[in-house]
């Protein structure tokens, strides 16, 4: 860890805590309301706003979740700082490039 | 009260092992008069390290049922349930013998850390005029009072995790120049720390602040070295 | 060897710091999958009906369950840790990590009642 991964790891993390707080509310939301898919997608397909919002939570927690998990093997495997650091921005990249797919597949119309 | 206390010391290298003595208790015994009693009278190859017997210097810091402490500040009775003790060296550094461990590495990190003071006059020049009042002068005094007894860095699990971590001990001393007016060594401080190893690997867990026998607080001095290095980064005084 | 001996570790704030690690961890893992599924819609709607079906059997909600509330926890514990770094010391960490933990079981506990 350094100053430039903790200023992203921490800055990530403000950016999501109200984004982690609205989602958690939509799941009640959405779970409440018993909402099908046709329900869910009606709701997000070529909406802008949810393309933004989730659109920005999958860039940060790509970025936090791969630095932590760089930490986590870093002190808990017997990986090198350097290894760990592959290792994580593979992480990252998967968990991009997935995210990136969800949110097109619910948000393209 | 047990007549008798049975004390587990380690006993040997690294590759050691427990092993079990009988020592009388007594009233107001500390875990030092205990470790003592079993050197004198027991087993003189016993090796421990102590010196000033009262609490102010930190040399008799070992780890006592789990925890490291000052044996001479640890009442039997405190810690000894059952009439039993488990006595042992500090955590995170290398066994040299029995109780006594190999602190060059916590004094090397120190060095790292640049916990050093970097003097920006000469004993021509006027003494500086430091206000004990100042934010700055009170957040120094709070964490000046270190004695390098090693026990948040025996306790410290990023220490035990991360070989490059420079651990509560040196980073609160850099904390305190980096709060020194005087201090002309800034900016090659806030580098040191900013680097793997330095504050950032700190997760707050909070057992030096826990156990240190001054009072001091590292995970508050950790956390003003981060900002700090934060503000450093951002304006462009020191890189990562 | 000596290591497992250490007993404070058993602390409150030693134990939130474990918490807030596996929790992040879990979560890391939960993504991807999260993500495929979601990536569903691609195939259709019919396709992401028929996971949400899915998902409605107990041990599947009893999962989200516990989602739910590692979701929460790492949340709570992490603005723990931001006001510790950002903020002036203050007492009372091992209530703020008590009440983190405290919130995010009623949390769950309320998702609980609510999917079944």
């Amino acid at each position: 860890m350094n100053v430039r991964l903790y200023i992203w790891q921490r800055a990530t993390a403000a950016i999501m805590a109200p984004l982690v707080l609205v989602h958690i509310a939509l799941i009640f939301y959405a779970t409440r309301q018993g909402l099908s898919a046709a329900d869910v997608l009606s709701r997000t397909r070529g909406s802008i706003a949810w393309a933004a919002f989730y659109g920005i939570f999958v860039a940060a927690v790509s970025i936090h979740a791969a630095i932590g998990v760089r930490n986590v093997l870093h002190e808990w495997t017997p990986l090198t700082e350097r290894r760990a650091g592959f290792c994580a921005i593979a992480f990252g990249l998967l968990l991009a490039a997935l995210g990136a797919r969800a949110v097109a597949a619910v948000v393209l119309p | 009260m047990h007549s008798e206390l049975s004390v587990s010391l380690w006993r040997g290298g690294e590759d050691g092992r427990y092993e079990t003595y009988s020592v009388p208790q007594r009233e107001n015994q500390t875990v030092l008069d205990v470790v003592t009693f079993v050197q004198r009278h027991v087993d003189p190859t016993l090796s421990y390290r102590f010196a000033c017997r009262v609490g102010v210097c930190g040399s008799c810091a070992m780890t006592v049922n789990g925890k490291p402490r000052w044996t001479c500040r640890t009442h039997v009775a405190k810690v000894a349930h059952g009439g039993r003790l488990e006595i042992g060296p500090l955590e995170n550094l290398p066994v040299i013998k029995d109780l006594a461990t190999d602190m060059r590495v916590f004094f090397e990190k120190w060095q790292e850390a640049k916990g050093v003071f970097a003097p920006t006059k000469t004993r021509h020049d006027a003494i500086a005029q430091i206000r004990p009042d100042t934010p700055a002068r009170i957040a120094a005094d709070a964490a000046i009072e270190c004695i390098n007894c090693g026990i948040c860095y025996s306790a410290c699990d990023t220490v035990r995790w991360n070989d490059d971590y420079f651990g509560p001990a040196a980073l609160t001393r850099a904390w305190t120049l980096v709060n020194d007016e005087r201090d002309g060594g800034n900016t090659a401080r806030l580098q040191a720390i900013a680097g793997s190893g330095g504050c950032h690997a700190c997760h707050s867990h909070q057992s030096c602040q826990q156990l240190c026998p001054q009072s001091l607080n590292p995970t508050a001095a950790i956390a003003g070295l981060k900002r700090r290095t934060v503000a450093a980064y951002l304006n462009g005084e020191i890189t990562a | 060897m000596i290591a497992r001996h250490l007993k404070h570790r058993g602390s409150a704030l030693w134990l939130a710091a474990i918490v807030h690690r596996l929790s992040g961890l879990a979560l890391a893992a939960f993504l991807p999958l999260h993500f495929l599924a979601l990536g569903l819609a691609i195939e259709g709607e019919a396709r992401l009906e028929d996971f949400l079906r899915w998902t409605d059997r107990p041990l599947v909600k009893f999962a989200e369950v516990a989602l739910v509330f590692l979701f929460t926890v790492h949340l709570l514990g992490g603005l723990r840790i931001l006001v510790i770094e950002n903020l002036d010391w203050r007492e009372g960490q091992k209530q703020l990590a008590a009440l983190a933990a405290a919130v995010s079981a009623i949390v769950a506990f309320v998702f609980l009642v609510r999917v079944f």
